[in-house]
């Protein structure tokens, strides 16, 4: 498999009236061709400020990149999303990467009509006629599982459930066939069975279409059943990423290991309250000089106080930002 | 289907290429039958339109012609009055009829043209303060408080007293007088829209600002901006009667509503129809115009317009 986007030390800031957060501390991982990459992280540890910053489509100010690179392959060749002029990020987004949006109702245009919506890039990217890209929006309603597509290409948003406007948000963001496709929490406004059904509709639109997906969630159930991969983020912080069944029987970032002892179990009767990880996540408005974790991590010791923890391979590609090694119970012993 | 003004912006027309024009007709008739106090707006506005457009063929008399036999004459209604002049004559003997006809033509010319101006030009403006933002913005918006905190009637009377009394002046004056209004609310609203998940939406399929702007921006402007327009319209057929009223607005030879009140004025006691019935004039235009924009807001949003009352 050939690497399709590649983040190094990605590190970017939000210059604030009050100070300056640093929302993302060095975040480094590879997304390879046609796999499904997850990416986990409770609220606010700069899941999706990753995949959009890659975009541009953080405002800046207040948002600055203060270090780091995205290479992005095409036909081998990298090229850097971060330095990337406005122009030549018109021409990715949509047609090389598309993004689907969390909240499908705001994300569409209340005034237009949801066919309309989706041959928008069709038009852009792909110099479509209006009526060439009317049939090609039709097929995709088709595709993404709306009945009576025909009808429905004239409806307006308000006139869609909200599971058909996440697929017609999935539609809009594979029209042009794009290469990657970033899914931002695209199940969480959903109820249970809706999301089982756009998790399926990603799953089959991503064999068939040979797509490689980034899908930001906080669900680790929606993870198991979607992901190759699994990029943990915590405070800004890629602390761990593996092979999904990897890092669900061998976590090795105590949090990580906090996360999945947090989920509940229905098998399991004895435990009545649902286990949690003590404390809150860090200030973000200081710059991290040791461990993130450290103020919540049961297994923290003087090390940890001292410097941000580099990548340790854990197995085969696994990797995890601690100190402590927690298949053997015992601190590392590299320094 | 070839990219209409109408389809665009998905206003009345619901943009659909299955649909002929006829069905569309057929739907905004609809529309209008669901809420009647629409349709009765709309009849009554339609009926001011038509007088305003085919005064010369409907009045019975020259408005400016004067027979002082027939002077002060009461309305058809009442004991002394005659059908030969159904709203009776002013001090001069001219029929008011005729001249409540040809009045309609200044209110909507100055209502329609007043709000016009103020209104391309008000989005402009207020598109590029909100849009572009900073600096641009700052100085846009000093120089539309400057308009605002200016003291209106004073600066009508010196602007009226300079340049004379015309109807272009008028209408200009009207124009400029309200552009902060539409400044304002396209202003709020693109700084509202600019930061709306579908704008970040398109901007992630790649679209670039020009896009944005006229597809997502525009086409959700147009709601509030029409609504707002019929109301400032009516607004502005006040402010003209006013004017009228106190003989700054057309010359006097030009029979307009607000002169034909600012005439009554001295007979309101003795003759109290030469005053009351222009009077009447207005508050039926205005009338008009405020349940016609009701409707028009009830309307244009699709995500109202499907509510079956």
């Amino acid at each position: 498999m050939s690497t399709i986007l590649s983040v190094r030390d990605l590190t970017l800031r939000f210059h604030t009236f009050d100070g300056v957060v640093h929302a993302l501390n060095g975040i480094s991982f590879d997304v390879q061709a046609g796999e499904t990459l997850a990416i986990v992280g409770e609220s606010g540890s700069g899941k999706s400020v990753t995949m959009m910053s890659l975009l541009h489509l953080l405002p800046m100010p207040p948002a600055r990149i203060a270090r780091g690179e995205a290479l992005f392959y095409t036909n081998g060749t990298p090229t850097d999303l971060l330095k990337m002029s406005r122009a030549d990020m018109h021409r990715v987004r949509g047609a090389q990467i598309g993004y689907i949006f969390q909240d499908a109702l705001s994300a569409l245009n209340p005034v237009m009509t949801v066919g309309r919506q989706i041959g928008e890039s069709l038009v852009m990217h792909l110099g479509m006629d209006a009526e060439t890209a009317r049939k090609r929006a039709i097929d995709l309603l088709d595709d993404v599982g709306i009945p009576g597509a025909r009808a429905r290409y004239r409806n307006y948003p308000h006139q869609f459930s909200g599971g058909m406007r996440q697929r017609a948000m999935i539609a809009i963001a594979i029209a042009c066939n794009p290469r990657m496709v970033i899914a931002d929490e695209p199940t969480t406004a959903l109820d249970v069975t809706v999301q089982a059904q756009i998790v399926e509709l990603a799953k089959r639109i991503q064999r068939e279409r040979g797509m490689t997906v980034v899908w930001i969630t906080h669900d680790l159930g929606v993870v198991a059943g979607i992901a190759d991969r699994v990029l943990v983020m915590y405070a800004g912080c890629p602390v761990e990423i593996a092979p999904v069944d990897d890092l669900y029987d061998h976590p090795q970032h105590p949090y990580t290991r906090g996360l999945l002892s947090a989920l509940p179990r229905l098998d399991d009767r004895s435990r009545r309250d649902l286990a949690s990880i003590q404390g809150a996540p860090p200030d973000m408005m200081a710059s991290p000089r040791h461990c993130q974790f450290a103020w919540r991590c049961p297994y923290v010791f003087d090390r940890c106080w001292k410097a941000v923890p580099p990548y340790y391979p854990a197995g085969k590609g696994h990797a995890t930002q601690c100190f402590y090694d927690l298949e053997n119970g015992r601190p590392r012993t590299d320094a | 289907m070839p990219e209409t003004s109408a389809d665009a912006t998905g206003l009345l027309v619901d943009e659909t290429p299955d649909r002929t024009f006829r069905q569309s007709l057929v739907y905004v008739g609809r529309l209008f039958w669901r809420d009647k106090t629409g349709l009765v707006g709309l009849i009554m506005f339609l009926m001011v339109v038509f007088s305003a457009i085919f005064a010369p063929w409907i009045a019975p008399y020259d408005p400016l012609q004067q027979d002082l036999r027939a002077a002060k004459t009461p309305p058809a209604w009442t004991e002394k009055g005659s059908f030969d002049h159904p709203l009776g004559t002013d001090n001069l003997g001219r029929d008011i009829l005729s001249r409540i006809i040809y009045g309609s033509r200044v209110s909507l010319t100055v209502g329609f043209f007043g709000v016009l101006i103020a209104c391309s030009l008000g989005l402009t403006i207020g598109l590029i303060s909100g849009y572009v933002g900073g600096r641009t913005d700052n100085i846009i918006m000093g120089g539309v408080n400057l308009i605002l905190s200016l003291p209106y009637l004073v600066f009508v009377v010196f602007i009226a007293a300079i340049l004379g009394r015309s109807l272009l002046i008028v209408i200009l004056i009207f124009a400029f007088t309200d552009i902060p209004i539409f400044v304002r609310i396209t202003r709020g609203e693109v700084l509202r829209i600019r930061e709306s998940g579908f704008v970040e939406a398109a901007l992630s399929i790649g679209a670039k600002r020009r896009r944005i702007i006229f597809r997502h921006i525009l086409p959700n402007l147009i709601g509030p901006l029409i609504t707002i327009a019929t109301f400032e319209m009516s607004a502005m057929i006040f402010y003209e009667a006013g004017l009228g009223f106190l003989g700054l607005s057309v010359p006097p030879s030009v029979p307009s509503w607000g002169n034909m009140l600012a005439v009554g004025r001295k007979y309101l006691t003795i003759y109290p129809w030469i005053a009351t019935i222009p009077g009447l004039a207005i508050v039926f235009t205005g009338l008009a115009m405020n349940l016609l924009g009701d409707w028009l807001r009830d309307v244009i949003d699709p995500r109202l317009r499907r509510v079956k009352k």
